[in-house]
Parts: C-alpha cells; sequence; structure tokens
C-alpha cells in the first residue's frame, strides 16, 4: 500500500514519560475512508497514541502521517484535517447547542457565510436541530455526545477520532450513535478512527482491528483475522486470549478525583 | 489566515462576555462583597479618617474598592482555565488550528472586559453610596479599569496554567490575591503608613491601579495619572507575556 492511500501512518511510534514507555515502537497504516478500532486494556497507550495523532503531545521518536501532514512540523493543517470526539467532555455547559457549534466554526475557520448552513445540518443529522437553544448543561449523556460528533464533523474533516465514544450509554443511544457514524464513513468516505471497550461494536462496524497492549501493537488485522489467529469462538475471546486475564489498575489521576469532588458538591456553579 | 486569528479571537471573547451575562447569581453574588466595604467601612470608618485630617473616606476608599472587585473577578477569570481543563473544553480549543497565544489572547480580552464591567457597575454602586467623581473623569477612570483588569487577567492565567486542580486556588486566595489587595492602599493612604506597607506596596501592581483611579477621581493620589498609566501598561504587556508563555507549555 502506497502511503497516498493512507489516511494515518504510523511508523515506529514512541513516547515516553520519564522511565514509562506508554508507546513502544508502534507502526501501522489506516487506509482512507475504513472503520479502525484501536483496541487495548487501560493504560495501554490508546489514549496516548490518539493524543499523539491528534497534535496534544509530541512522539518521543517515530514518525506519523495524517492526511498527508506531519502533526510535529505542521499541526495546523493536522488540526484542520481531523475532527475528535474526546473520551472525557469537552464541550461547554454554560453555553447552547448551536453557541458550542458556532465557536467551534470560528475557530476552524469555516467561512462565515458558510457556517449557519453547516451548523444547522450537522445539528438534523444527530436529531439535535429542535434543541439547538438549549443551554448544554441540560443535555443528557447521550445528546452531549450526538452534539460532540456533529461539532466534531462541522468542519469536514477527512478523519474521525472517536475515543471511547459510547462510553456510559444506554444499548438505544449506542446503536443510535453508531448508524450516524456508519452513515458518514459510507455515504461520505470519512475514515473512523475509534477506541472502544465494547466488542460487539467493533465485530459490527470494524474493517480493521489494532491491539496494543504494554505500549505495543500485538495484533493488526481484520475481526475475522484476529479471532482465527487467536483461536477464539468470538472477539472478545481473542482479546482477553491476547491481552491476559490480568486486571489493570489506572491509579485515578487528578482529573478523575477533581470529578468526583465536583459530583459530590452537586453541579458546578 | 489573518482575519481568521482576529475573528477567533472575537470568538473566545465573546464567549466569556455570554457566560458572564447568563450567569447572573455571579455578578450580583460578586458586588456584595464590594457593597459590604462600602457601607462597612465607608461609613464606619468615616469620622475616624476624617477627625486625622485625611477627608472624606468614601472618596478615598470608593477608587480602592473598584480596583478590589476589578482584581477579584480579573483573577477568577484567569483561573477559570482550570475549570476548563477539568471539564474538558480546553482541549477543544487546544486541537483547533489556532495558535495558543491566539487562544490565551481571546481568553485574556474576555476577561478583562467582563473584569472592567465588574468595576463600572461597583463604580455606579458607589455613586449611590456617597462616592461623587466629576463627570469628566468617567473615561480616563474606566482606561485604567481595564488596564488593571488586563494586568490580573493575564495573571490568572499565568497561575491557571501551572495549577493542575482547584485545590491551589485556596492558596492563591490567601497568599497572594488578598495581600495584594490589602497591601495596595486600597483602604488606607500609604504615605503615612510603615516604611515595611511602602515597600511591599512599591511592588505591588494593584498600587498604580488604586493611586491611577485615585489620581483621575480625586486629588489624593501620590503618583500623576501618567506614571500610574505608564507605570500599569508595561506590566499589562510583562504579564500578558508571561501568561501567554505559560500557556504555551499547557497540557490537554
Amino acid at each position: 500500500m502506497s502511503p497516498s492511500d493512507s489516511a494515518i501512518s504510523v511508523k515506529n511510534l514512541t513516547k515516553k514519560f520519564g522511565d514509562l514507555t506508554a508507546v513502544d515502537s508502534i507502526s501501522f497504516e489506516v487506509p482512507k475512508g475504513i472503520t479502525f478500532a484501536f483496541l487495548g486494556p487501560n493504560g495501554a497507550g490508546k489514549t496516548t497514541t490518539i493524543k499523539m495523532l491528534t497534535t496534544l503531545e509530541r512522539p518521543t521518536s517515530g514518525s506519523i502521517s495524517v492526511n498527508g501532514f506531519d502533526p510535529v512540523k505542521r499541526p495546523a493543517d493536522v488540526r484542520r484535517s481531523f475532527g475528535i470526539v474526546f473520551q472525557d467532555a469537552s464541550l461547554d455547559d454554560e453555553l447552547t447547542a448551536y453557541e458550542n457549534m458556532f465557536l467551534h466554526a470560528g475557530l476552524y475557520g469555516v467561512p462565515r457565510a458558510e457556517t449557519p448552513g453547516r451548523i444547522k445540518e450537522m445539528l438534523e443529522f444527530v436529531e439535535l436541530w429542535d434543541r439547538k437553544d438549549s443551554l448544554v448543561k441540560t443535555f443528557s449523556g447521550g445528546m452531549r455526545r450526538r452534539l460532540e460528533i456533529a461539532r466534531g464533523l462541522l468542519h469536514t474533516p477527512a478523519v474521525l477520532f472517536l475515543d471511547e465514544p459510547t462510553v456510559g450509554l444506554d444499548p438505544q443511544t449506542r446503536n443510535h450513535i453508531w448508524s450516524y457514524i456508519k452513515k458518514l464513513n459510507k455515504e461520505r468516505g470519512l475514515t473512523v478512527f475509534f477506541t472502544t471497550h465494547y466488542m460487539d461494536e467493533v465485530e459490527r462496524t470494524a474493517d480493521r482491528v489494532a491491539i496494543v497492549d504494554h505500549g505495543k501493537l500485538i495484533a493488526n488485522d481484520t475481526v475475522e483475522g484476529i479471532v482465527k489467529q487467536a483461536g477464539s469462538a468470538s472477539l472478545e475471546d481473542a482479546f482477553i486470549k491476547l491481552t491476559g486475564h490480568h486486571i489493570r489498575e489506572e491509579e485515578a489521576n487528578s482529573k478523575d478525583q477533581f470529578r468526583n469532588m465536583a459530583k459530590a458538591w452537586g453541579r458546578r456553579r | 489566515m489573518k482575519t481568521n486569528t482576529l475573528y477567533a479571537i472575537y470568538i473566545l471573547w465573546l464567549r466569556q462576555i455570554k457566560r458572564y451575562f447568563r450567569s447572573k447569581s455571579r455578578i450580583i453574588g460578586s458586588l456584595g462583597q464590594p457593597i459590604l466595604f462600602l457601607v462597612a467601612l465607608g461609613y464606619g470608618l468615616n469620622s475616624v479618617f476624617s477627625a486625622s485630617g485625611n477627608g472624606n473616606y468614601i472618596q478615598f476608599l470608593a477608587p480602592g474598592i473598584i480596583a478590589m472587585s476589578i482584581l477579584f473577578s480579573a483573577i477568577f477569570s484567569g483561573i477559570e482555565i482550570i475549570w476548563d481543563r477539568q471539564f474538558g473544553f480546553l482541549k477543544e480549543t487546544l486541537v483547533a488550528p489556532v495558535s495558543r497565544f491566539t487562544i490565551m489572547f481571546g481568553r485574556t480580552l474576555g476577561g478583562a472586559t467582563t473584569a472592567s464591567l465588574q468595576g463600572i457597575l461597583v463604580l455606579v454602586i458607589s455613586l449611590f453610596i456617597g462616592f461623587r467623581p466629576d463627570i469628566a473623569d468617567i473615561i480616563p477612570g474606566v482606561i485604567f479599569m481595564v488596564l488593571i483588569a488586563f494586568v490580573f487577567t493575564a495573571l490568572g492565567t499565568a497561575i491557571a496554567s501551572r495549577l493542575e486542580d482547584m485545590q491551589g486556588f485556596q492558596l492563591i486566595m490567601n497568599f497572594l490575591v488578598m495581600p495584594i489587595f490589602f497591601l495596595s492602599g486600597a483602604l488606607f493612604p500609604l504615605n503615612t503608613a510603615p516604611a515595611a506597607i511602602k515597600w511591599i506596596a512599591f511592588f505591588n501592581p494593584l498600587t498604580y491601579g488604586v493611586d491611577g483611579l485615585r489620581a483621575v477621581f480625586t486629588t489624593a493620589a501620590i503618583h500623576s495619572a501618567w506614571t500610574d498609566g505608564i507605570v500599569l501598561t508595561v506590566i499589562a504587556l510583562v504579564f500578558v507575556s508571561v501568561g501567554a508563555w505559560m500557556f504555551l507549555k499547557i497540557k490537554a
């Protein structure tokens, strides 16, 4: 495969935090227009990899190309070319759905004449147009996610990153969200790069699957390929066979502690 | 490219303004303290102050309290970056194709605007409590309010770029913001204060804000309005640069 057919190309990517090697020399290609699942137990290096792909962290070594641009050398070009739905919330609660979209359009330099039309189109797509003037703090978890997806697509990116987009959502909402994403993938050729812990989502949606563990890439194939490689009955079995039964403990960082505190104190402000 | 940067700054400014006007309880809440200070100290200490030959205390105090409300409001809007980080909105701005400086500047502009509005509100309230400035002094007074607002929004931003969470906020309030307020000459005349306080006040940016407001509104100032204005402008430029530099290194 030539690099020009790849939406994302990663070679020997490594990230060290002091003594800890979070990502250890991984390489993979994501062809244009596919749905790519990036799996691994907690703390395997998934989020760190996404951070490097999306310009939020600098690699210690190795090279990355996202839509033909190097995130280290040309961060602004890379940023314009992808949309992202983060693992945790990233909306402004005190603004309305429309205002969150409008702000995004302004930051991404969406032509002002096109902005209202595009916001309408995207909000209608995720079925939130009738709630456009509601403050985001009144939204449920599922509505927030839909709004984040609409926002991530507002500047018509070629790649959409989704970091555990369906965590904490009920099956109805999960199905809904995946139907939007698959639709965009099919109709517009959007490349989708996602992480999840729900193996059924992967089986249903992913064209290719990569599994990382302890910072290393341990599998990169189709769902069938990985199941076959592990000699298991399902992807979930294959996943556990490849990554082991050991439970990964992640220390709660200050963010989690803070959120818990904020929860204990009720709504902020 | 250029217009995009300006528009992004405008958009981020607009966000701060919208949030300010939307949190009515916060606006009203943050007026409580200056009103209390103006009424309790202004009326309570007036007789002592004028008996010692310093003139009307409310005339002296009002500029100090206006400066105080701007200080608190500005520091707080800078510190809000911590909230944005904890609740994730900061990431949305950090992956956007605009420079860190643009983000920091738009925020600071917005924070400084709302802090200045807060100062103007307190000025209006102080009129009812007995403060009597000249109408002609309002415009230069507002210029000083804006300068104070810029200095301390930038300081808040610089601090917030380094703080992990709101735990450190109490520390900042008690060991930085309160001393800045109490040792600025906002409440008492510095020219008769002990040398140590004078010395600290000399290095306190708010001293020049309070003195500048007094220089334009009353006659009780130590320096000329020009001196105060130039000192504050230089400090504002330094703090915005430092704030931008700290923000440059912020992690999502």
